[in-house]
């Protein structure tokens, strides 16, 4: 009955083809997967290396707010755009819309500020570059450089309420004018 | 006391003790009965998606998601996992189970919180979150009680494990060495612990705050707490899974592992490892949220060594398959076992499918989304999805839906009906499932469809609409089609199970040890046709790897440093 284990089997030799097996599982679990990932991470010109701060969600919105009167050019749907240049830029969560516009120059490299100031959202871009996580209480910092011009969708891809479906927003990429 | 009453069965020479006996039949009833449940929430989520928000409206979608996500993933996992947990420790280690009155407490308590979560999400369905209920949504407070009824109800079974386990290594009554299917529960009974002490550490003071006794919960701790329950729950599955692959090998082509020693380190190497797995939900925020050390060392290198495991079962299962027929005689070449297989036995295709599928789709497909920046392209969107059905789906509900099979005759003594239909019902529903995996997978990666969305076109009227490219619809209808012929195999699964029990023809003793023949095949056989399909696996995982962060590599760079 093999259900049970034979009487002698931590004696039991193992067969070639499984000390192969073990050696090339073992070199590529533990070996290569470990590091690639490092090196990736370390190397790689897209990885999650960024700064995370806590912040109050109202003095967030606040930052947002002023960011957006500095730099406003015009509106868009009704949502505010703004041109910044170079350097930091600010954008913010909140259900179900993103705020505000962001007009950005193709090859120039942002410090992207993210916050929510409610639920959990999802920070998505389409056509698809890259996804995040968000939620209140944080801001994270991205170093991020925009390599085609173009019109982009943010699409809200974490649940944050009933309204979920229609938290759209965009991001405007220019020719570079250089 | 008296000892409860006991039989043997005729075809395994398990010994089968009344108490334990009727605690795994009622906890693979439930599991069922929860699982046809689960198959009828899918229909407004899987329309919704291919039909759009006109046929099935988004509330419709979030609420049917909600249900399907618990009732799948939970209930129907869990609770035929506790009925696995009571048959290894009871039937293969030959032992009385401990304490059955907390036993039947836990089935109480599992049962009342799925009953309440199920009657929550018809009653009120508005007011309910997805699968990952993030703070600071709130849900009503009856939803945490309930998951929390269940939880608890799920430690008694798991506690009732290990006082059995404990009696019988006592008693020894399993013999010198504890057999491999029951450290295999084992594992996946220790994982459950970590597992559900996470769920009540996350759960217990969202409870307390949904009823305002607390003011608030950090959402980035309540969400990596959260996560040591949501994914460490799926480790248990994984460990379990394999679990029923060694019993299967045994019972379709008595098949056993050719070496116990490499079949228990990979399940100690899961121990160590596996449930770092959940770290990878935490790679989406800038490494500034958590310590890059911690980082690196739990999703860089100890996962890895869980990794290892996997690689060494997905070796040896299948080797112990090719041992079996073999043995029997079908000895040429490199893969004339294979073709000789018993491909009518829904347990065997059943088996090899949660093979193959677990190997290809999930297993390939996690280990990539969990290295450290790959989740940049796959977090939220439905490639996750793609991939939990490649894992839990055609890897551990096809594999118990095969051991289903086998528990018909030993624990019902009924004959399994309508064997025609059976011997289908695993391929449906395991490449349907697969056709839907892969479809989800790359509607996920390369176009970034998010998952939980109840409007994947026209947003809801959102101004800021834009279109998916059109080849997404070919996909989206690659994934109703997969969607539509594995619902038919799920519901067909639950259709026998329910038929044979009630009009399955009732066994003797006689025809038990006839049909459901449970031996090891004796003798010694190199597995060489498995030796060269791991061979060609190992291959197409590194290419799958590599191209995955070639892809990867044409976003915007971001996170430079």
């Amino acid at each position: 009955m093999a259900l049970y284990p034979p009487k002698d089997w931590h004696n039991e030799p193992v067969t070639p083809e499984e000390r192969t097996w073990l050696t090339l599982a073992a070199l590529f679990a533990i070996v290569f997967l470990s590091a690639f990932m490092g090196i990736w991470h370390l190397t790689g010109r897209q990885t999650t290396h960024g700064e995370a701060y806590r912040v109050d969600p109202q003095a967030y919105r606040q930052k947002v707010l002023e960011f957006t009167e500095q730099h406003r050019v015009g509106e868009l749907n009704g949502i505010p755009v703004v041109a910044p240049p170079p350097g930091d830029i600010y954008l913010m969560a909140q259900a179900f819309s993103w705020y505000p516009v962001l007009k950005l120059e193709e090859g120039e490299t942002y410090r992207l500020h993210v916050g929510s100031v409610d639920f959990p959202h999802g920070f998505s871009l389409y056509p698809h570059e890259w996804s995040l996580q968000l939620y209140p209480g944080y801001e994270w910092v991205y170093t991020f450089k925009p390599t085609e011009a173009g019109e982009y969708t943010l699409v809200c891809n974490d649940y944050c309420g009933l309204g979920h479906h229609t938290m759209l927003g965009r991001i405007l990429v220019e020719k570079s004018r250089r | 006391m008296a000892l409860p009453l006991e039989r043997t069965c005729p075809a395994t020479g398990l010994k089968l003790f009344g108490v334990a006996e009727t605690l795994v039949r009622w906890n693979a009833v439930a599991a069922v009965v929860f699982l046809l449940l689960g198959f009828l929430w899918v229909i407004p989520t899987t329309l919704n998606r291919v039909l759009g928000p006109e046929v099935v409206p988004p509330n419709l979608y979030y609420q049917a998601t909600f249900l399907h996500g618990w009732n799948m993933l939970i209930f129907w996992i869990l609770f035929f996992e506790v009925a696995l947990l009571y048959f290894a420790a009871s039937a293969i280690l030959k032992t009385p189970l401990a304490l059955p009155q907390l036993a039947w407490g836990g089935f109480g308590l599992m049962l009342g919180g799925a009953v309440l979560i199920n009657y929550l999400g018809m009653a009120q369905p508005l007011s309910f979150l997805p699968f990952t209920p993030y703070v600071p949504l709130k849900a009503p407070s009856l939803f945490y009680l309930a998951v929390l009824l269940f939880a608890v109800g799920a430690i008694l079974a798991v506690l009732v494990f290990f006082l059995t386990l404990h009696r019988a290594w006592k008693t020894k009554a399993y013999g010198p060495s504890m057999p491999l299917a029951a450290f295999g529960a084992l594992t996946a009974a220790i994982l459950a612990t970590s597992t559900l002490l996470s769920g009540a550490i996350a759960f217990i003071p969202a409870f307390l705050w949904s009823l305002g006794l607390l003011p608030s919960l950090d959402p980035l701790w309540w969400r990596h707490t959260y996560w040591g329950f949501g994914h460490g729950a799926q480790q248990v599955n994984l460990a379990a899974m394999v679990t029923a692959w060694y019993l299967l090998a045994l019972f379709t082509v008595g098949g056993t592992t050719p070496s116990e020693r490499l079949s228990r380190i990979a399940f100690l190497l899961y121990l160590l490892g596996i449930n770092l797995g959940s770290a990878h939900h935490l790679l989406t925020e800038p490494t500034g949220a958590l310590s890059s050390a911690w980082t690196w060392v739990n999703t860089g290198y100890l996962i890895h060594v869980a990794v290892l495991g996997s690689l060494i079962h997905a070796f040896s299962v299948p080797a112990a398959i090719e041992r079996g027929l073999r043995i029997k005689g079908f000895s040429q070449g490199l893969f004339t076992w294979l073709l000789r297989a018993p491909w009518g036995n829904p347990g065997f295709s059943a088996l090899f499918l949660s093979v193959l599928l677990f190997g290809l789709l999930g297993g390939v497909s996690g280990v990539t989304m969990g290295s450290y920046d790959m989740n940049l392209k796959w977090h939220n969107t439905l490639a996750v999805v793609g991939h939990f059905k490649g894992t839990v789906v055609v890897g551990t509900s096809l594999a118990f839906m095969g051991l289903t099979y086998y528990l018909l005759p030993l624990l019902f003594r009924r004959k399994v009906v309508l064997p025609r239909l059976a011997a289908w019902q695993p391929w449906l529903f395991g490449l349907g499932m697969a056709l839907l995996s892969l479809a989800m997978m790359r509607l996920g990666v390369v176009y970034g469809l998010p998952r939980r969305f109840g409007d994947t076109f026209q947003f809801g009227g959102s101004p800021f609409g834009f279109a998916y490219p059109p080849e997404a619809s070919t996909l989206l209808v690659a994934m109703g089609v997969g969607g539509a012929l594995s619902l038919a195999g799920g519901l067909l699964f639950v259709l026998l199970v329910v038929g044979s029990l009630l009009w399955g023809k009732r066994l003797s003793d006689e025809e038990i040890r006839l049909t459901y023949a449970v031996r090891s095949e004796e003798g010694s056989v190199t597995p060489k046709g498995v030796y060269l399909l791991a061979l060609l696996f190992l291959a197409f995982f590194l290419l799958y790897y590599l191209y995955n962060h070639y892809f990867l590599s044409q976003a915007w760079p971001i996170g430079v440093r």
